[in-house]
């Protein structure tokens, strides 16, 4: 009787080597989350003129560990809510919307992980030739959980922060799609890794082919609807009035906070991977081919794209909710319009 | 393994929506149906039609659903006014016609496909790129339906309109 | 490998759960939901039609009747809410003034 290998019952070396993938772009997800908790405190802080968190662990390092040991211990409180399982599903949707969204983000070339697999192993979660709708698509789905949320608390103000919040949402989803069809309109396809590799290559020898500087104004457009798009700095009015009275994430608590707040932090970090691989040139740069040293450029893009994200927020005051939306529907999505006909001519003139 | 993807993604659209036609409470209704749609979506990305599959996330999922809850929430429906979902006076009456009618199409479909036989799919290659690409749906639209396409913003732009017009308080 | 007949066996099902909705329902809102699935069910058998004759044409209809609903519920939604404000409730057996 022969002997039954692993790859009889379809488990081949490929299937092994993308779940191992798929799981360490989740941890890395995870992981991120809590580093931003860190380093927003820090950055804060130095802006601020203090220091921040420098206790737990070197420079405060340890801070997240500690703030999400704090929150598992706190009790969950359930109020007595119009609806219990509403209220138990909203911050499971957030995150799970967040997650998703970076299963199509591409953040290195192929690599062989040092001759271990026979085949190249494409740095992704999947690979889809509709992945920038796939972006959007998600993008819309989030809006459900700030909307359950905010209704399934049964508070007249937490129905109205749910309300406003995702009316600001869905406003600033219209100029981000907007953006995003001037890029797939640049690079003639819909695939995250393919916009990548047409940015490929340096004019000159010197300027690297990035969409960024072909699109400054649309580069422009997109961080700025994404910041909206996750309630962050100038456009967090939702969530800072209610300070005052209630929000829509008020009757929530330990566990199911995190989960908000965790998803705020992943929905950030999605918006910038793909501004990174829309704009920036994904994982592009000096030797990245040769050396397969792609995602180390990657990771620095997001991360600097991230420390700009907590830098707007301690910087700038909130806008109004009247003049955010007026920012949105009166100056962004006319921009957005003028530079898709821009694009479509330049592209057309071009050839 | 395609069958079985089938089977889970029908029965799951079949059995959302008979509870949003079933249930009491308007917003696990308009939940339901979201849960409805994705089912639809993975159904559309078995047809080789991932742009409608998304399309219907977007479109469908994500914004006109959108506008139901907003609906919802603006109304406060909780629950349902009337105590049964459907009064007597309707029910009798209603099942019989439903009765009749779902013989009626019971029939008709039976007897539809079976002047169609069995009719699978084509497996060649050429045919799942020719309807898959994004491309060729695009010229499509661009060129062979322009006018439609055309009509169609128009269309929307009449109903924003009405629709803003129609809510609008008096004042 | 599911056959056409699969998703029209699956459509129809599918369009007489929505009619049954329409007919039964007696709040606005359901209504114009079961309106949504009718739709949906006839989205799948262009799609699946189209796909069984290879060509596009079936989803570019399909964009369409997205489309269209879309349209249609905004409009609805609209009328539902100018309806509340009369009569404060959703029940069609409301709205009957026009019956002789």
């Amino acid at each position: 009787m022969s002997q039954l290998t692993l790859a009889d019952f379809g488990i081949t070396q490929v299937l092994i080597a993308r779940l191992v993938l798929i799981f360490v772009i989740f941890q890395a997800l995870v992981l991120t989350s809590a580093f931003m908790v860190w380093m927003e405190r820090k950055v804060c802080a130095y802006i601020q003129d203090r220091e921040g968190p420098n206790r737990v662990g070197p420079a405060g390092l340890l801070q997240p560990f500690a703030d999400v040991s704090k929150l598992v211990f706190k009790e969950d409180l359930r109020p007595k809510a119009a609806d219990a399982f509403l209220f138990a599903i909203a911050p499971i949707i957030s995150t799970a919307t967040a997650f998703a969204a970076f299963s199509v983000v591409p953040f290195g070339g192929e690599t062989t992980l040092f001759g271990l697999l026979d085949q190249p192993l494409r740095l992704e979660a999947t690979d889809v030739n509709v992945a920038v709708l796939v972006i959007f698509a998600v993008a819309s789905m989030g809006v459900y959980g700030i909307v359950l949320a905010g209704w399934s608390s049964n508070s007249k103000y937490s129905l109205l922060g749910g309300l406003r919040s995702s009316a600001q949402m869905i406003s600033y989803e219209l100029s981000y799609g907007l953006a995003l069809a001037s890029v797939i309109m640049l690079a003639g396809s819909m695939s995250l890794r393919e916009v990548v590799t047409n940015q490929a290559g340096y004019w000159w020898g010197v300027v690297p082919k990035w969409y960024v500087f072909l699109q400054p104004l649309g580069f422009f457009i997109y961080m700025t609807a994404g910041v909206a798009e996750t309630n962050r700095a100038p456009f967090d009015f939702p969530e800072a009035e209610q300070e005052l009275v209630a929000g829509y994430h008020t009757e929530y608590s330990s566990m199911s906070f995190a989960l908000f707040f965790m998803a705020e932090y992943i929905n950030m970090v999605t918006v910038s991977a793909v501004a990174t691989s829309l704009y920036l040139g994904g994982w592009l740069g000096p030797f990245s081919e040769r050396f397969g040293v792609g995602w180390i450029y990657f990771i620095a893009k997001v991360l600097l794209l991230l420390f700009f994200y907590v830098w707007m927020r301690w910087t700038l005051p909130r806008y109004r909710y009247d003049q955010l939306m007026e920012f949105g529907w009166k100056w962004l999505l006319p921009m957005a319009v003028l530079n898709l006909i821009a694009t479509a001519a330049l592209v057309i003139w071009l050839g | 393994m395609e069958l079985f993807a089938f089977y889970v993604f029908a029965g799951i659209a079949v059995l959302a929506s008979l509870g949003v036609v079933s249930s009491k409470v308007p917003m696990h209704s308009v939940m339901l149906l979201i849960v409805s749609f994705g089912a639809l979506a993975g159904l559309y990305v078995l047809l080789d039609a991932p742009f409608t599959a998304v399309t219907q996330i977007i479109v469908y999922a994500g914004a006109i659903m959108v506008l139901f809850l907003f609906v919802v929430m603006l109304l406060n429906q909780h629950k349902e006014d009337d105590p049964e979902v459907v009064p007597a006076s309707v029910l009798k009456p209603g099942l019989r016609a439903g009765v009749l009618l779902s013989i009626m199409l019971a029939i008709e479909v039976a007897w539809g496909l079976s002047q169609l036989g069995v009719r699978p799919f084509s497996t060649e290659p050429g045919a799942v790129s020719s309807i898959s690409s994004v491309a060729r749906i695009g010229t499509a639209l661009f060129t062979t339906h322009t006018f439609a396409f055309e009509v169609t913003s128009v269309l929307i732009l009449v109903s924003m309109v009405g629709a803003v017009v129609i809510a609008r308080r008096e004042p | 490998m599911p056959t056409l007949n699969h998703f029209l066996i699956l459509s129809g099902v599918l369009f007489s759960i929505g009619t049954a909705g329409v007919f039964l329902r007696r709040n606005l809102i359901t209504i114009l939901l079961s309106i949504e699935i009718m739709l949906n069910a006839v989205n799948i058998t262009f799609v699946s039609v189209g796909r069984f004759k290879g060509t596009v044409d079936g989803q570019i209809i399909t964009f369409f009747v997205m489309t269209v609903a879309a349209a249609e519920a905004a409009v609805g939604l609209a009328l539902v809410i100018a309806l509340f404000r009369h009569r404060e409730t959703l029940s069609p057996d409301a709205f009957t003034s026009l019956k002789w």
